[in-house]
């Protein structure tokens, strides 16, 4: 199941550059919550300090709380926070020295788990749920570099439901891919968010419309406006969100 | 017109690289055929035996390259058993592990062992190494290993182990800077997949880092051994040079290289200078015979797995 998210008063830094200011937002469980801005306003680094990505980066840090299910991650251990808030990336990134079966079961024998029919049933059903199963499974012994990028993305992200998260980040997950790709990744969202908190990153508008059950907009570091996506859409309170909406900045 | 001159261009390109290429492989076949010419008469005179024969003996005329083969052989797999896991971790630890400043230095440092020349480390290896060997490491080997013929005999200093460890430490560099770099080549993106999953730091190094890295690293292990199999100054500085096949790694030796440079000045009589250019030969395809091995493993191992668990 899917946990919510409760986000306090978060700042980030590189050095001492501040890229995000006193963000405040309330993410709940089971649902697409699209994150949206130009380019360089503090996305990425907004959900990489939800799942501790953010403190990995020499000279980077973080204040504010963040709350999963009512525990601050910031009192949890990073590797175990880790495995209860999954995250795909821009960029499809299999581990290219292994198969498409060592892929996904990777973070479960990270885990520690060993046994081989467990790790085989937990393979097929993350393939499953990230629609690869029928493409690849009479080839799992095969490179994971032998699959197309919207497959190899739909390997990362069977790669991250396999430890069971509760949470899932997806930072622009389909701005590599083609439009057919992009929509298989889109319909496969809309399908996980009934077992995950999605966070998704995107600058498609477009994309963010179709999927996200809400939509936040930041600018420069800041929070600007969080609400239900047909209303930031429609009827955004804010000038600036109006102002990106439209096209007139971004 | 213009269509023409390009592929014109093209071809002469192609025909001078082509002839480049062939250039070098014509290079070693001709190093090996000259080597081949010179050695014709110790092949002659003793066939398979030599590389069988383990006496060495100029007065009797009785040449055997066992021995040189076999101090060659151990001392280099000591300096890999020594050098590789070190050079491995130090590579790791520049480039995973350290802050900047302390990377730097210490980067520094181990390539500047790089550039300590080979007699040098002769030299240390006399008077710091061979003492110390002497005093304290092969009698503690003794005490708790001693059981193994590797460990027995009398701790004399100067043998097998000196030679290795000088070795390790030669081509300590060589694996550390190959390795590093071929670590610093590995994408973030494969370290923050494997941390994303809840690796710690050191399962990231072995999950994103390493299997990315390995035919790297495996070529940069390889060089080494190739560098260690054909050192000779350090080495004969410290061996021992006595052309025995003894069992314990304390015990003095003597190796391909060494031999040829020692005694190339002595040899009185064509026999004599033949049977040490087919043992150059012999070191020759030994070191060709491992480069194209490691080739073709870093080869396979480059283009991926169909099947291999790895984590
Ligand atoms: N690793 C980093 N080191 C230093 N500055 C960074 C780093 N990553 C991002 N930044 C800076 O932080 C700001 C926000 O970046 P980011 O969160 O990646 O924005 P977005 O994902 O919205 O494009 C940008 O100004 C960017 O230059
Ligand atoms: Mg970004």
């Amino acid at each position: 199941m899917g946990q919510s998210l409760t986000i306090r008063n978060l700042n980030a830094w590189y050095g001492d550059n501040q890229t995000l200011k006193g963000i405040n937002m309330e993410i709940p469980a089971n649902q697409v919550t699209a994150i949206i801005g130009p380019s360089g306003c503090g996305k990425s680094t907004f959900v990489r300090c939800i799942n501790r990505m953010h403190d990995t980066v020499p000279g980077a840090r973080a204040a504010g709380e963040i709350l999963l299910d009512g525990e601050n991650i910031y009192a949890k251990d990073p590797v175990e926070l880790r495995r209860t808030v999954g995250m795909v990336f821009q960029k499809p990134n299999p581990f290219p020295a292994m198969s498409i079966y060592d892929n996904v079961v990777a973070g479960l024998k990270l885990n520690g788990l060993r046994n081989k029919q467990k790790l085989r049933a937990a393979a097929e059903k993350s393939l499953r749920m990230a629609a690869l199963w029928d493409e690849v499974n009479e080839r799992l012994n095969y490179s994971g570099m032998s699959l197309s990028g919207g497959q190899q993305q739909r390997l990362c992200i069977a790669r991250a439901l396999a430890v069971e998260p509760s949470v899932l980040l997806m930072d622009e997950p389909a701005s590599a891919l083609d439009p057919i790709a992009t929509l298989r990744i889109e319909e496969l969202i809309l399908e996980l968010k009934k077992d995950y908190t999605i966070v998704i990153v995107t600058h498609n508008m477009q994309q963010a419309a179709r999927i996200a059950d809400s939509t936040a907009f930041f600018l420069n570091g800041e929070l600007i406006e969080h609400g239900p996506t047909s209303e930031i859409f429609m009827n955004p309170k804010e000038k600036r969100t109006e102002d990106y909406i439209t096209g007139r900045f971004g | 017109m213009k269509q023409n001159r390009a592929s014109a261009g093209d071809t002469i390109l192609r025909l001078l690289t082509f002839l480049m290429a062939v250039g070098v492989v014509g290079l070693i076949i001709w190093v090996g055929w000259e080597m081949f010419s010179s050695a014709k008469e110790s092949i002659n005179a003793f066939g398979w035996s030599f590389v069988t024969n383990r006496v060495w003996d100029p007065v009797k005329q009785n040449f055997g390259a066992l021995p040189f083969i076999y101090g060659t052989i151990v001392t280099s797999l000591i300096a890999l058993v020594v050098a590789g896991p070190i050079g491995l971790g130090v590579a790791i630890f520049l480039n995973e592990m350290a802050p900047g400043k302390v990377r730097s230095l210490i980067s520094f440092l181990v390539e500047l062992l790089a550039a300590i020349p080979s007699v040098v480390y002769g030299l240390w290896g006399i008077f710091v190494l061979a003492p110390l060997l002497r005093d304290y490491v092969e009698p503690w080997l003794e005490k708790w290993f001693g059981f193994l013929p590797l460990f027995q005999g009398s701790a004399v200093g100067l043998g097998m182990l000196s030679g290795g460890l000088i070795l390790a430490i030669m081509i300590l560099p060589t694996i550390a800077a190959i390795s590093r770099e071929v670590m610093a080549a590995v994408p973030d993106s494969q370290r923050e997949a494997a941390l994303a999953l809840g690796a710690t730091k050191w399962e990231m190094v072995r999950v994103a880092v390493l299997a990315y890295a390995k035919s790297g690293i495996l070529g940069g292990v390889m060089l080494g051994l190739g560098r260690a199999l054909g050192e000779t100054m350090a080495v004969t500085m410290v061996i021992g040079n006595r052309p025995d096949i003894l069992p314990s790694l304390f015990a003095p030796a003597y190796s391909m290289a060494a031999v040829i440079a020692n005694e190339f000045t002595e040899a009185t009589y064509n026999l004599y200078l033949s049977s040490l250019v087919e043992i150059g030969l012999i070191l020759f395809g030994i070191t060709l015979v491992l480069n194209a091995f490691a080739r073709l493993l870093v080869w396979s191992v480059a283009r991926g797995p169909k099947g291999g668990h790895l984590v």
